[in-house]
């Protein structure tokens, strides 16, 4: 340790660390060198195209889809139930979360319940849902909407519970009606638990979407996958699997900007 | 208006929080209530608000309050419970939208609240954004929307640091001496209690019951310049409260 001339030494730094900072560039870099890794491993020959083919083809796989025509062909019917099951499965959520939240009744009765039929893998539920809605649209979007459903729920109830009870009080002693302190108080309270479900609800309903899909579908792009793969087609399946990717991606992305418009009075 | 309690008896399960207790409180005035941590004053606050019911007795409101009157009872919390997604603005609005105003009218009365409590440039500010201190005054101003006719105040100035405390207190004076409004102050610091009240009322650890209560006819805005006079009924409240006190601090919290 470094003396200094009155006899005196500084005192070492032992704090910082355990902060992660954001650094923009890595993300992006990393995904193009595994890229070009995989792309140039192809090209030499060293990982056979029966194996996995070269990210050009899955691109080319991917070009044909869209000047086909196909691409939207297989996005719409995915995105339609997609958003149907996830909308309805959401409203449902956030309408009994409530309940459960708000009336004793209600929490005795229904909590069990949802707690009972949480943990089922809904995929379990999908030749059910098939006999009960037949092979169409139905049993699709009730596989979605039921998946999407619980975890709101739970979400949305666990929300309510946490709502800071003095403001619930504040908002009785100024006479407040019961409504005004559920759309004013208890709703935007419970928000902050309520968003973040929405993010496990929709990596759910993409699990579900593909499976359902792949259960007796013309257009989606589980189906796409499906044929894809039952033909050996692993360009086209990869074309699909990078769909998924990018769907995912935008999900998150709309709830992220959504989060922070509705929470932007956090810090 | 005014309001009597008339032998209030409270506890939970088996533990007796409030003994017994008779007071009134007189129009216009500030009554604070001391006492030991527990004695019952934040339970006693509750009860005459209507957040609780009593075991036994009555809170008992003489008299109409002043026309205009929107919520009778209003009440300044310890932690403000100011809503963090609504603005200044927003929270003080938010006590005026069951009444069937207009948007006109209620800002007009926003606007009113926020000129008196010198808070008009804030009006904007997410809580967070504020310090303690200018929290409470968006809670003043939002108690003072509705034209209460009596302040119900738990330790308001508790959570303060000291300077705010006492800026917050000069705030109070300023207040009583433009409005004259009622209230019931309740505080385990002394030096607020001889500041503010007209009477003080101490409490007895629990279960609560009146020990005395202390008139003091000093006007409030006279008392800044008689500091020897305040401290002598400081130390005489110390005297009575301190026995108190410390028992009460001995006790175990689940007795």
């Amino acid at each position: 340790m470094a003396e200094r001339g009155d006899g005196g030494r500084p005192v070492a730094f032992r704090g910082g660390g355990f902060s992660p900072r954001p650094l923009g560039i890595v993300g992006p870099l990393v995904f193009l060198a595994v890229i070009a890794v995989w792309e140039a491993g192809c090209r030499a020959g060293l990982i056979p195209p029966l194996v996995l083919p070269a990210p050009s083809e899955a691109l080319a796989a991917l070009a044909h889809l869209v000047e086909t025509g196909l691409l939207w062909q297989h996005l719409g019917a995915s995105l339609q139930r997609l958003v149907l099951g996830w909308t309805c499965g959401t409203l449902l959520g956030i309408a009994v979360g409530f309940s459960i939240g708000l009336f004793s009744l209600a929490r005795a009765g229904l909590a069990p319940v949802v707690a009972a039929i949480f943990p089922i893998p809904k995929i379990a539920l999908l030749p059910l849902f098939v006999v009960w809605f037949g092979i169409g649209e139905g049993s699709k979007v009730a596989t979605i909407l039921f998946g999407t459903f619980f975890p709101t729920v739970v979400a949305t109830y666990g929300g309510v519970d946490n709502v800071d009870r003095s403001l619930i009080r504040m908002g009785q002693s100024f006479g407040l009606s019961w409504l005004s302190i559920v759309r004013k108080i208890i709703l935007p309270g419970a928000l902050p638990a309520i968003l973040p479900g929405f993010r496990i609800s929709a990596a759910i309903a993409i699990v579900l979407l593909v499976a359902a899909e792949m259960i007796g579908a013309e257009f989606g792009v589980g189906a796409y996958i499906l044929l894809a793969g039952s033909l050996m087609a692993l360009d086209e399946l990869l074309a699909g699997v990078a769909i998924l990717s990018v769907m995912g991606l935008t999900v998150n992305w709309l709830i992220a900007r959504t989060e922070r418009f509705l929470l932007r009075w956090r810090t | 208006m005014e309001l009597r309690l008339a032998g209030l008896h409270h506890g939970y399960g088996d533990i007796e929080v409030l003994r017994g207790i008779d007071l009134d409180f007189p129009a216009g005035r500030i009554v604070c209530v001391v006492g030991p941590s527990g004695c019952g004053k934040s339970t006693m606050l509750r009860l005459i608000g209507g957040l609780e019911r009593p075991e036994r007795g009555e809170v008992v409101q003489t008299g109409e309050p002043p026309p205009g009157c929107l919520n009778p009872l209003t009440y300044i919390f310890q932690d403000f419970a100011l809503l963090p997604w609504r603005t200044v603005e927003g929270n003080v609005r938010l006590v005026l939208e069951d009444h069937g105003f207009g948007r006109a009218e209620i800002a007009g009365i926003v606007d009113d609240v926020l000129t008196r409590t010198r808070l008009s440039e804030f009006r904007a500010a997410f809580p967070r954004q504020l310090s303690g201190g200018m929290k409470q005054r968006v809670a003043v101003a939002r108690a003072l929307a509705v034209s209460p006719a009596f302040l119900l105040m738990d330790e308001p100035l508790s959570a303060l640091d000291a300077q705010t405390r006492e800026l917050l207190l000069d705030d109070l004076v300023d207040l009583w001496a433009r409005e004259r409004f009622s209230a019931v102050y309740v505080t385990h610091n002394l030096r607020e209690a001889v500041r503010l009240g007209h009477r003080v009322v101490v409490l007895s650890r629990r279960p609560g019951t009146v020990r005395e209560v202390l008139k003091i006819d000093l006007p409030l805005d006279a008392r800044a310049a008689h500091a020897g006079e305040l401290e002598t009924h400081r130390s005489r409240l110390w005297r009575l409260l301190r026995d108190e006190a410390q028992a009460a601090d001995l006790e175990l919290v689940d007795g």
